[in-house]
């Protein structure tokens, strides 16, 4: 399978990006690693006249300090972040779920930002971002603007992102030394989640994200909201699938998802608060 | 739409340049262009890992990327791995231990074994199993791969 034919430009710069989203609008797609836009490309789902390839901005490339948190380049690879040393010193739970992403090809090619941008619910590295309330710096051709987590995330592979606008920062706040666990459920191991779940102790509080459970990552505040007043893990997480709006297909019923919700709720939060 | 783009890959140690609509994926130019047919397609959804070959030394699978992206790139295949005669020590370890039944995956199974290998020296059988996840084999020759992909790493240790 071939994509459809299109124009392609490589920009030499986030502000040459987005200039050029500016001028093609709707009809351009930024190609960072193409782990999710190829594939779509190739089914013909996404047919973009114009493809502007970020992927060779290495100046979007790091993981490093930036005061209480860290600051991550939209075009870090997974690759640089399952094997970052700051991020095991800092920020463990990212460098887990990375790991956790496709498999050593997919991790090898595909982003941070990409992935992110890309909206998918059932992608991981999103759940993260939630559980830490971590910001998204969003760069246009009108400047700089931060985005929280909870706000990016609009729908089904739809983000908050101006169609001028590329994503050029993550900004994840540290949980210290605090538990974390993420439970991941599919059917082969490079497989995307049929559903997962991650929790993460911070500041002595305990926060879940769920994925592919709504056309959204999502917080599972009812589980968040039991606990913080004191109900045990069992009870907390049998409320796992309250607020959730999964899809059926043919991988899982909806009945079933929310059942994985709940489970793996559970064994996420029993993991994350062991010592 | 666009005309072809000159895209210039080191192949296996030899510069290559030919001209290629922006659509044409790493594998398309390697097997049609290059004339290298040990890159295989299996699934042409990035699932299988067949096409697995080596960019700037780490896998990724050829179906997934554009040739475009690999301007510029060094590029290993099945066809550039043995040197001077020899076989990679983890060709060596596919003939010896018998890790292939069909042969189709087998390709992208030794590139993505290479590249795990690099990045981990010395692993359990578990790491290989989860450093090979992204390769399937339609034979379910698994027990055979993990083996020899072991035995790779011992070799490729006691030569260090």
């Amino acid at each position: 399978m071939i994509p459809a034919a299109f124009d392609y430009v490589r920009a030499g710069s986030a502000d040459e990006a987005a200039a050029l989203l500016a001028e093609h609008g709707d009809e351009a797609k930024l190609l960072a690693g193409g782990m999710s836009l190829l594939p779509l490309m190739k089914l013909r789902l996404a047919v973009p006249s114009v493809l502007v390839d970020v992927g060779r901005l290495d100046d979007l490339k790091y993981v490093r300090e930036d005061g209480e948190s860290i600051a991550i380049g939209a075009l870090t690879r997974h690759r640089e972040l399952e094997t970052s040393d700051l991020l095991a010193k800092r920020c463990g739970v990212l460098r887990a779920v990375a790991a956790e992403v496709g498999d050593n090809q997919v991790r090898h090619r595909g982003t941070i930002g990409g992935s992110v941008a890309h909206g998918d619910p059932a992608s991981d590295l999103p759940a993260v971002l939630l559980a830490l309330d971590a910001e998204l710096v969003a760069r246009g051709r009108s400047g700089e603007r931060v985005l929280s987590a909870s706000e990016f995330f609009r729908g089904f592979l739809e983000t908050a992102l101006e169609p001028d606008e590329l994503l050029t920062e993550i900004r994840v706040p540290t949980p210290g030394p605090d538990g974390y666990d993420y439970q991941k459920f599919n059917r082969r191991a490079q497989d995307w989640a049929i559903v997962g779940s991650l929790a993460v102790r911070v500041d002595g509080h305990t926060n879940v994200a769920l994925v592919n459970m709504a056309p959204t990552p999502l917080r599972a505040i009812a589980v968040e909201q039991a606990l913080a007043s004191g109900a045990s893990v069992v009870d907390a997480a049998a409320q796992a699938a309250e607020g959730t709006e999964a899809m059926g297909d043919v991988n899982a019923s909806v009945e079933y998802r929310e059942h994985l919700a709940r489970v793996l709720t559970r064994r996420a939060l029993e993991a994350a608060a062991r010592p | 739409m666009m005309p072809p783009v000159q895209i210039s890959v080191n192949v296996n140690g030899a510069a290559r340049s030919y001209d290629a609509e922006p659509r044409t994926l790493l594998v398309q130019y390697l097997r049609e262009q290059c004339g290298l047919t040990g890159t295989k397609v299996g699934c042409d959804t990035s699932s299988c890992g067949a096409c697995t070959v080596l960019v700037d030394g780490e896998s990724v699978k050829s179906c997934t990327m554009l040739a475009v992206q690999a301007d510029g790139s060094d590029v290993t295949t099945i066809e550039g791995l043995a040197s001077g005669g020899e076989w990679h020590p983890v060709q060596q370890a596919f003939h010896e231990y018998h890790g292939l039944q069909c042969g189709y995956c087998t390709a992208g199974m030794v590139l993505a074994a290479v590249s795990f290998l690099e990045e981990n020296p010395s692993p359990s059988e578990r790491d290989v199993r989860l450093g090979l996840e992204g390769n399937l084999c339609r034979c379910t020759g698994y027990h055979n791969i993990v083996q020899s992909v072991l035995a790779a790493a011992e070799t490729m240790r006691a030569a260090r």
